[in-house]
């Protein structure tokens, strides 16, 4: 019985090998290859290799990607869609995509807002225009697309016409068309939330591409028996069915596997965290044993969207980063030679002075050879560090919720390049495995149930609607694979809805528990 | 007379948010409805003060309600064209040109969908030269305009003309329609004359939002320190550069209060500062000694891009230029402080304008 955990990260793809009482067993780090199949295999390749554990014993396997970014952002393999808003008369002013870049807007064939749509407190702006929206979708139908984006006013508050459009979409146009309701994925603010939804509707095949590369890839290997998984941004896994549904929120998983990883192995439930790999570094929150989400809209491509999202700082520091030295003063990056690390730094006889060779030097870490870095000059070499360092503090300081020291885990296969103490900080933690906590915050991952209705107070008071609820978020991850017993309420919020009828709260729980 | 399409809207857009003073709204969906107006209906035409003759109907345009209904109901896109239907049939008048009410955040946005929408040209002017939460605080009251009649509308065509006996009936009962209708909607009021927007509103004000938004858009492209290329194109007085080290907030009738506390960075290491605020931010203090208030801009950016930073958005660990722009001169007369001076906010001091204060400090 083991677990498989894989990160497929722009430079290097991740994996381990964990077992029942999650222990990593081995691990791998290899460079990420052009073709997800190809990389996945030849790491799952790899840790049966070191492993010598037969590949019909791993019983689960998980993986988390960032494909859909690199989709997104390449524009490549995205789907054409249909996008439909409920909202007429309201918004007609603002029509769907109108700051999008003209070659991401392309991939809507149909635009149409139809009548319909809530109000803050719940009212209905207009009914639900059903003959519009049939007309739509018949109109969807004829151009042979097979992927829907359908949002609505205030459907945070109320999704009954997005549900409502939702049904009839597939009455229309059969029941394989991909249909992404806004209220399932993002929070308040129409455009913002609509613009993940259209996102995530261009996005099915390359969630096929995916999710079959990585099935076929297990079974090329021999993991035959495995159940398939993949990371969300939240910290938690979803289905092979759901991450069809809903690839954008694969998006940004990597650090959030990282946080969660770096809390696993440390044992540690608050902390910040800092990710250091070989061009950026990654500072997050671990709160409560889960990443801290964003506050703000996050841009994906150029375009604003606000589903939930790990709140994390990027900046360009890292192993690879390229260290230049002018009339005495020093920069660091933000550029860097990336995977080519073996082949240009200093300590593995290549010629670009790195941020590595600077910790080698320093005698902070024992990297390639040391005697191909002793003559460069101290005094650079510790200008150069306390450049890094001061980078590290300042990004550590403004991720901080108070002027308290906290405690800071440090990951990453660059973490190397950091000194014992930094400012503000109370415990700095290197834990075993550094190097390959995102994949092991794949592999550890739990699996969430979340459950979200309108209920009217009055007919049931809030202590037993909330109970009705945590019930039947226990089940859904349950259900989705989570043992029983280890599954607790990580989210609970209930939002009374003024002037609706009823003393009505839309009440929100998500469980999440260890996969059986 | 200049054209105003969508390359100018983006950058009127970052001044805007500047000239909010940390409130009047983000204008982002603002931005996107005036944007959407553009690109459906050609650029618009905006009109110096002196193109405007003295006998012309102006009328201000504005949303009223809270900016984050609006981020999430957009204008249904017709309320412009009821309002003027409303206006010109209730005062019997032709409209000549629409004008933006408030410089300052989302209202600087919308008057430019409801130009291109009507075929209308637009006045480069404004009645705060700045953002102020309160419906009176225009430089036209001082005139003895009437803020009513207003004419209301939402994106359902529910509309309402009304007068009122007081600017503060105005705002009570603007409220209560506004709640009724939704939570936001749109406006006009101050309706006046060519001779009183000369003679009161707040000149080029539009030109002076291109102008500061551009000059954040493009500092890191000019040669020299950035931060002194922005102060130089924002005529920006510094007061501080710190970072924020905590933010006490408070939510009492409707409105937004707070204190930000700063330490200082750089060359003002040891030091300290705090703004306070109500919506927009009001007065700044380094040191325990006041150095601006209300009415002058106060603006916290931020250091690297010098975005402005609303008030909502302040938090720990933020590293912010505290800047200080002189505000319009009609405001520093005392009529002007009667209404939008430091004591009208609550504070027992006298107004000083900034750069006196300043000079006193050094």
């Amino acid at each position: 019985m083991y677990r498989l955990g894989i990160d497929v990260g722009g430079t290097n793809t991740d994996a381990v090998l964990i077992d029942k009482d999650l222990k990593v067993i081995a691990e791998v780090k290899l460079p990420t290859s052009s073709d997800i199949h190809g990389g996945i295999s030849a790491a799952i390749q790899g840790i049966l290799k070191k492993s010598k554990v037969d590949a019909k014993q791993i019983t689960k396997a998980m993986l988390g990607t960032t494909q859909c970014t690199n989709a997104i952002v390449e524009r490549k393999h995205l789907a054409s869609i249909g996008v439909l808003r409920i909202a007429a008369p309201a918004t007609l002013s603002l029509r769907p995509m109108v700051d999008w870049a003209a070659d991401l807007k392309m991939i809507a064939a149909e635009v149409t807002i139809i009548g319909g749509g809530f109000e803050h407190d719940g009212k209905e702006i207009a009914s639900f225009d059903e003959k519009a929206a049939r007309a739509f979708f018949e109109r969807c139908k004829a151009r042979g697309i097979k992927s829907v984006a359908i949002s609505g006013v205030f459907s945070t508050v109320r999704e009954d016409h997005e549900l409502e459009a939702g049904r009839l979409c597939h009455e229309v146009m059969g029941e394989d068309v991909y249909v992404s309701l806004s209220s399932k994925i993002g929070t308040m603010g129409l455009i913002e939330r609509e613009n993940a939804a259209i996102l995530n509707a261009a996005l099915y095949k390359v969630s096929n591409i995916f999710i079959d590369g990585f099935t076929d890839s297990l079974i090329e290997q021999g993991v035959a028996n495995a159940a398939v998984y993949f990371s969300q941004n939240d910290g938690t896994l979803m289905s092979a069915e759901t991450a069809r549904k809903y690839p954008i929120l694969t998006i940004a998983c990597g650090p959030t596997n990282s946080i969660r990883g770096a809390s696993y192995l440390s044992k540690v439930n608050d902390a910040i965290i800092i990710d250091v790999g070989g061009t950026t570094t990654d500072i997050g929150i671990l709160h409560n044993g889960f990443p801290r989400e964003s506050s703000v809209a996050v841009t994906i491509g150029g375009v604003r969207t606000n589903f939930r999202m790990p709140d994390v700082v990027s900046f360009g520091l890292g192993g690879g980063s390229i260290i230049r030295e002018k009339d005495g003063a020093v920069s660091i990056g933000p550029d860097s030679v990336g995977y080519a690390i073996t082949e240009k730094a200093l300590v593995f006889g290549g010629d670009v002075l790195t941020a590595t060779d600077i910790a080698v030097r320093l005698g902070y870490a024992k990297i390639g050879d040391p005697s191909l870095v002793t003559h460069i000059d101290k005094a650079i070499a510790d200008k150069a560090m306390a450049g890094i360092v001061e980078m590290v503090e300042e990004h550590i300081d403004a991720m901080k919720m108070s002027n308290e020291d906290a405690d800071v885990i440090l990951v990453g296969g660059g973490s190397v390049l950091l000194p014992e103490h930094l400012a503000g900080v109370k415990r700095l933690i290197k834990p075993d495995h550094f190097a390959v906590a995102n994949a092991i915050g794949s592999g550890i991952a739990k699996i969430s149930g979340a459950y979200e209705k309108l209920v009217s107070y009055d007919e049931t008071p809030r202590e037993q609607a909330l109970e009705i609820a945590r019930k039947e978020a226990i089940e859904t991850a349950v259900q989705g694979g989570a043992i029983p017993e280890t599954v607790e309420i990580i989210d609970v919020e209930d939002i009374p809805l003024q002037y609706y009828p009823g003393n009505t709260c839309r009440v929100k729980i998500k469980a999440a528990g260890e996969l059986a | 007379m200049r054209k105003i399409g969508i390359e100018e809207i983006e950058d009127i857009a970052l001044g805007a948010a500047l000239l909010g003073s940390g409130g009047g709204g983000d204008p982002y969906v603002g931005k996107l409805i005036a944007m959407g107006a553009i690109q459906e209906c050609g650029p618009v035409t905006l009109l110096s003060i002196d193109e405007v003759p003295d006998d012309a109907f102006v009328v201000p345009i504005a949303m009223m309600g809270a900016p984050t209904v609006l981020a999430e109901k957009a204008l249904g896109g017709n309320e412009y064209k009821v309002l003027y239907d409303m206006v010109s049939q209730f005062y019997n008048r032709k409209i000549f040109a629409f004008m933006p009410i408030e410089a300052g955040g989302v209202n600087s946005m919308l008057p430019f969908a409801a130009a291109a929408r009507l075929g209308l040209p637009l006045v480069d002017v404004d009645g705060m030269g700045r953002a102020f939460p309160e419906l009176q605080m225009v430089t036209f009251t001082m005139a003895g305009v009437n803020a009513t009649p207003m004419a209301l509308t939402d994106e359902k065509g529910n509309s309402v003309i009304f007068r009122t006996i007081t600017n503060k009936w105005t705002e009570e009962l603007a409220r209560a329609v506004t709640m009724s209708c939704g939570g936001s909607v749109s406006v006009s009021l101050f309706c006046t004359d060519g001779s009183i927007v000369k003679k009161y509103g707040v000149r080029d004000i539009i030109t002076r939002s291109q102008k500061l938004g551009k000059a954040i858009r493009t500092v890191k492209e000019g040669s020299g320190v950035p931060e002194k290329n922005f102060l130089d194109a924002s005529e920006g007085i510094k007061l501080f550069r710190g970072k924020i080290t905590d933010v006490l907030r408070e939510v009492r009738g409707g409105f937004n209060y707070g204190k930000a506390l700063l330490e200082g960075i750089g060359e003002y290491k040891g030091r300290s500062a705090y703004t306070e605020f109500q919506n927009e931010n009001l007065a700044a203090a380094v040191d325990e000694k006041i150095l601006a208030t209300t009415p002058d801009l106060i603006c916290l950016v931020d250091t690297e891009t010098f975005n402005p930073i609303p008030t909502d958005a302040l938090k720990y660990g933020k590293r912010v230029l505290m800047i200080a722009l002189k505000c319009f001169g009609a405001w520093r007369s005392p009529e002007g402080l009667e209404l939008v001076g430091p004591r009208y906010f609550g504070y027992d001091i006298d107004y000083i304008p900034v750069e006196l204060r300043v000079k006193g400090e050094a």
